[in-house]
């Protein structure tokens, strides 16, 4: 893929910094000036992904439009945990939308822009998987089929985080939310249900389609920073794990989304007008009950009786992703 | 202040709320103690000189390595690097060559000629030093630096103990232990050779406030074996020493060396530079129980040395002209112990070299009231004092772990000791951290790197010649091998700790400044903890 590796400096292009880099090779988090988009103070849980991923991709945002930039955000956790009357974490304008119409309220705000002439500002627009999978759908699809310039971005959790664990059409099978209980024959979320929306916006064609993972800082902001620099209907989709509806350690959550890529149960690539063209590769293929062990909403799969034919029919997924978007280097 | 329409508070900030207080975790930054600084006996903080090493300044690098151990290059070339087989790294591939990276920066010094920083305030005090191998001269050269006169008496004509008379050259060239000397008496350390000191108590007299021995072990052990012609046995120590003299002594054709240390080794490796057609080490256990490094018996084997196992010399000198000698098998009991079978074998020798070990010449400690000693072994307490106060021991003579390495360690820690001694106070070493064990690692964020290997003399060359076997790395691959450290234990300034918090709640304070925690903002959530690569960020309870 485009995104440069670094030659070998102790740590390669995996830490955040590195002392031995030159300023400008270092990443966006690694300035002692970052933005901070997203502020201390806010009330996201101890160890949230959707906080760190937001402040990933938003600070990129920031540096790559030389901090031209307004954010319209759907309801969710996002917005709740940031931004309680009159306080706020965001060091950005932002608007609070609804929980389903931010894909239009970034369009309104993108023709405003224009007609004022203010092409140096830019416009995102950002939600939950619930708002944007499910809620939000229908403003999202209407975005990119007239390919405004807004670029969208998803924080996925695989669930209604915010009113506590329910399943969206992101949930992944077998996980259990509130309303996929952990009971019956295949307990937890249905096989064969849901949908994946970076494949979705691809079939739009729209210029830019991007997926990317809390692990993976390096290449979060280099699609995020690649986004930016162009211009019509762009997606990305971050996978931000989220101790509370996942039931994992507020201390794992980098290594959860580490996890999710490394099986190959989320899938990291770019797209440019309905075509992948380039795959983040795994580095060290696990399967995938390392992924699901450490998560309790995946318990039910590991008590006295293992459900091996439901822990192989994710790993059958995870396969199929791995084949379909070749994440393995040749010959592995 | 007037608000807008329908807007009843002012904005705010979330700074107002200060999420620290949910904290039930508390991060802290923390040092642990790399595995090779704690397996290393001269006590180097290596961790600690590869950091700089790793940004290309290997002046300050060296300037590091040299607070403990003032012989960089002579270590890059002697020491059998036990740091090595600690190094965390071989967990991932293969350990960082820290002993090619020691010897790159000593030869660097050599080359640039950078000087000790100068000695602290001058104490008045005097120290004498009796002998000038590496124990002694490290000893020296921390008094020196801590102000006090150091003053070597040493017996031989020349500076280097073993490390000149023992090892050979094609280990370590002279040249080498001439530079790291001379750098020391720059210091002022006074170096008087042919000096021998036959009585301790009367050398005090000359005006010593205390003294340091590192004498050495240069008495050969003899083991009886009836020889007819015992010109023709030698022993080890004398045949290297001769080494160092006017002519090369004279092995003849077919040399047997007996015994299985690395000194047997040397010899044997020797004797086949010298000419020897066959060199033939025999030695009584197998090749899994010699004490020798195995990586000696390696380039011994692959110079034409021959190894005969489970054997010993039951006679020698058997041959009218030469040395030929009377061999038995042995075999293992059931306790692995040797036991003779019965069986012999004569062997064509023109002489025997016997390599059984070194015992201590004690005769200058006679009458030193207080002073013990065990099977030959000075004994020493942790500070490296004798029983008599004022004088300390350290090297070969005072223990039975002998190495260049373990001698520079002890050299230090008597000097330490005896700074202290002067000033009628007891040395408290630094309490030590906390081990950085490979479970501490996050060993995600290093990227894959094999081991430099420093180029080996071409096997052809090495046979006859004298030249140094092991070649040095140059700049870019020292600077590559230094880069492969995991620096664990302490913080490199990889960010990972401010880009992971999802509060904001790291501050990154600045190069070489490292991080400090925001405890207001903290939640104590450990995800830093988790990802940092190397181990520096420990999470403890709060009390609440
Ligand atoms: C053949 C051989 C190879 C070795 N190879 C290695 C190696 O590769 N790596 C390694 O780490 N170690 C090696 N060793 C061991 C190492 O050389 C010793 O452990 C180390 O030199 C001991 O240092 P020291 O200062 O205690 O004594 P020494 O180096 O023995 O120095 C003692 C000094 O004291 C002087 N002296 C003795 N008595 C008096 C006196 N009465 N008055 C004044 N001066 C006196 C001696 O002349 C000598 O210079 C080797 C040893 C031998 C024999
Ligand atoms: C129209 C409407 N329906 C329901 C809600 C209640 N609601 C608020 S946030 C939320 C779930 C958000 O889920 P998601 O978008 O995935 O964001 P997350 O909290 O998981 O980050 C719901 C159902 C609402 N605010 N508006
Ligand atoms: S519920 Fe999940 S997404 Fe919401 S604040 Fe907590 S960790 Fe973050
Ligand atoms: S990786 Fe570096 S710090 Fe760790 S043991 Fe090896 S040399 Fe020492
Ligand atoms: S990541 Fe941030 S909030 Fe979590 S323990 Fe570390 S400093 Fe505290
Ligand atoms: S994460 Fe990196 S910067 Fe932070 S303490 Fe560890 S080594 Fe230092
Ligand atoms: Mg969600």
């Amino acid at each position: 893929m485009s995104l440069q590796p670094i030659k070998f400096y102790q740590t390669g292009t995996f830490t955040v910094g590195n002392r031995l880099l030159a300023p400008e090779e270092r990443s966006v988090q690694a300035n002692m000036q970052r933005t901070n988009s997203l502020n201390s103070g806010h009330r996201a849980c101890q160890g949230c992904g959707e906080a760190l991923g937001a402040r990933y991709a938003i600070d990129a945002a920031m540096n790559a439009t030389n901090r031209q930039l307004i954010a319209a955000n759907a309801t969710g956790c996002l917005e709740v945990f940031s931004t309680p009357y009159p306080e706020t974490s965001w060091q950005i304008p932002w608007i609070h939308s609804l929980f389903g119409n931010t894909a239009a309220v970034a369009t309104g705000m993108a023709a405003a822009l224009k007609v004022k002439g203010r092409s140096e500002v830019r416009v995102v627009a950002q939600g939950g998987d619930g708002g944007t999978t499910d809620i939000g759908f229908g403003c999202l699809s209407g975005m990119f089929e007239r390919n405004d310039d807004v670029l969208y971005i998803c924080y996925d959790n695989g669930g209604y985080m915010n009113t506590g664990v329910q399943r969206s059409s992101a949930t992944p099978p077998a996980a259990r939310t509130a309303t996929t209980m952990a009971v019956g024959d295949a307990p937890g979320n249905v096989f064969g249900q849901g949908k994946f929306v970076p494949a979705i916006a691809m079939a739009h064609e729209i210029p830019y389609v991007a997926t990317a993972t809390v692990a993976d800082l390096r290449d979060l902001e280099y699609k995020v920073t690649k986004a930016m620099g162009m211009h019509g209907a762009r997606y990305i989709q971050i996978l931000v794990p989220c101790p509370l509806g996942w039931g994992t350690p507020s201390s794992d959550t980098i290594r959860m989304a580490r996890l999710a890529k490394e099986t190959g149960v989320f899938p990291v690539f770019e797209a440019e007008n309905g075509e992948v063209t380039a795959v983040l590769k795994i580095r060290k293929r696990l399967p995938v009950e390392e992924y699901l062990k450490p998560q309790k909403r995946y318990a039910h799969l590991f008590g006295k009786q293992p459900r091996v034919d439901t822990i192989a029919s994710i790993q059958a997924l995870a396969d199929k992703n791995i084949r379909k978007y070749k994440l393995l280097e040749e010959g592995i | 202040m007037d608000k807008p329409f329908a807007i009843t508070l002012k904005p705010g900030s979330s700074l107002a709320n200060h999420t620290g207080s949910w904290r039930t975790m508390r991060p802290v930054y923390v040092d642990r103690l790399p595995p090779c600084n704690a397996t290393c006996p001269a006590g180097e903080n290596i961790q600690g000189w590869l950091l700089h090493a790793e940004s290309g300044d290997y002046e300050k690098a060296w300037r590091s390595l040299v607070q403990n151990n003032p012989l960089p290059a002579i270590m890059g070339r002697a020491c059998y690097h036990p740091c090595e087989g600690a190094c965390n790294r071989t967990r991932l591939d293969e350990a960082v060559g820290i002993n090619s990276v020691e010897r790159f920066l000593g030869d660097e010094a050599i080359k640039h000629g950078w000087k000790f920083d100068a000695p602290a305030k001058a104490s008045g005090k005097r120290v004498l030093v009796i002998g000038a191998g590496p124990a002694g001269l490290t000893a020296a050269y921390h008094l020196q630096r801590l102000g006090h006169q150091a003053v070597i008496y040493e017996a031989a004509e020349h500076a280097g103990g073993m490390m000149r008379y023992g090892i050979p050259k094609y280990r370590l060239p002279r040249d080498i232990i001439d530079a790291e000397v001379q750098r020391i008496l720059d210091l002022g350390v006074e170096l008087r050779l042919n000096t021998k000191v036959a009585n301790l108590a009367e050398a005090m007299k000359e005006g010593f406030d205390a003294a340091f021995l590192g004498v050495g072990a240069h008495i050969a052990k003899r083991a009886y074996i009836p020889a007819g012609d015992a010109d023709k046995v030698l022993d080890a120590v004398s045949v290297l020493r001769g080494m160092e003299g006017e002519s090369a002594p004279l092995l003849g054709r077919r040399v047997v060396v007996y015994g299985g240390g690395n000194t047997a080794i040397d010899v044997a490796r020797t004797a086949k530079r010298l000419g020897a057609e066959e060199s033939i080490i025999v030695y009584r256990r197998t090749r899994e129980k010699m004490p020798a490094h195995d990586f000696e018996v390696e380039d011994a084997l692959k110079e034409g040395v021959s190894i005969k196992w489970l054997s010993t010399i039951t006679e020698a000198g058997l041959s009218e002209t030469g040395g030929d000698i009377m061999v038995e098998k042995m075999a293992l009991d059931a306790n692995g112990f040797p036991q003779p079978t019965g069986e012999y074998e004569r062997i064509e020798a023109d002489s025997l070299v016997l390599a059984l070990g070194q015992d201590t010449d004690l005769s200058l400690l006679d009458n030193v009231p207080g002073l013990v000693t065990a099977n030959g072994i000075v004994q020493v307490d942790a500070s490296m004092m004798t029983g008599y106060p004022g004088v300390f021991a350290g090297g070969d003579m005072a223990g039975n772990d002998r190495t260049v390495t373990v001698a520079v360690g002890h050299g230090k820690k008597a000097a330490r000791a005896i700074d202290a001694w002067l000033r009628n106070e007891q040395h408290e070493p630094d309490p030590k951290h906390e081990l950085a064990t490979f479970e501490r690692l996050n060993t995600w964020y290093y990227s894959d790197a094999p081991k430099t290997v420093r180029p080996v003399l071409d096997i052809i060359r090495r046979q006859s010649t004298f030249e140094e076997v092991l070649g040095g790395l140059d700049e870019g691959n020292a600077l590559f091998e230094a880069r492969r450290c995991l620096s664990c234990g302490n913080c490199f300034e990889c960010d990972n700790c401010y880009g992971v918090c999802p509060d904001n709640a790291v501050i990154k304070l600045g190069p070489g400044q490292r991080f400090q925690f925001n405890y207001d903002y903290c939640k104590g959530c450990g995800m830093c903890a988790t990802e940092c690569p190397c181990g520096a960020i420990a999470v403890v309870a709060e009390d609440i």
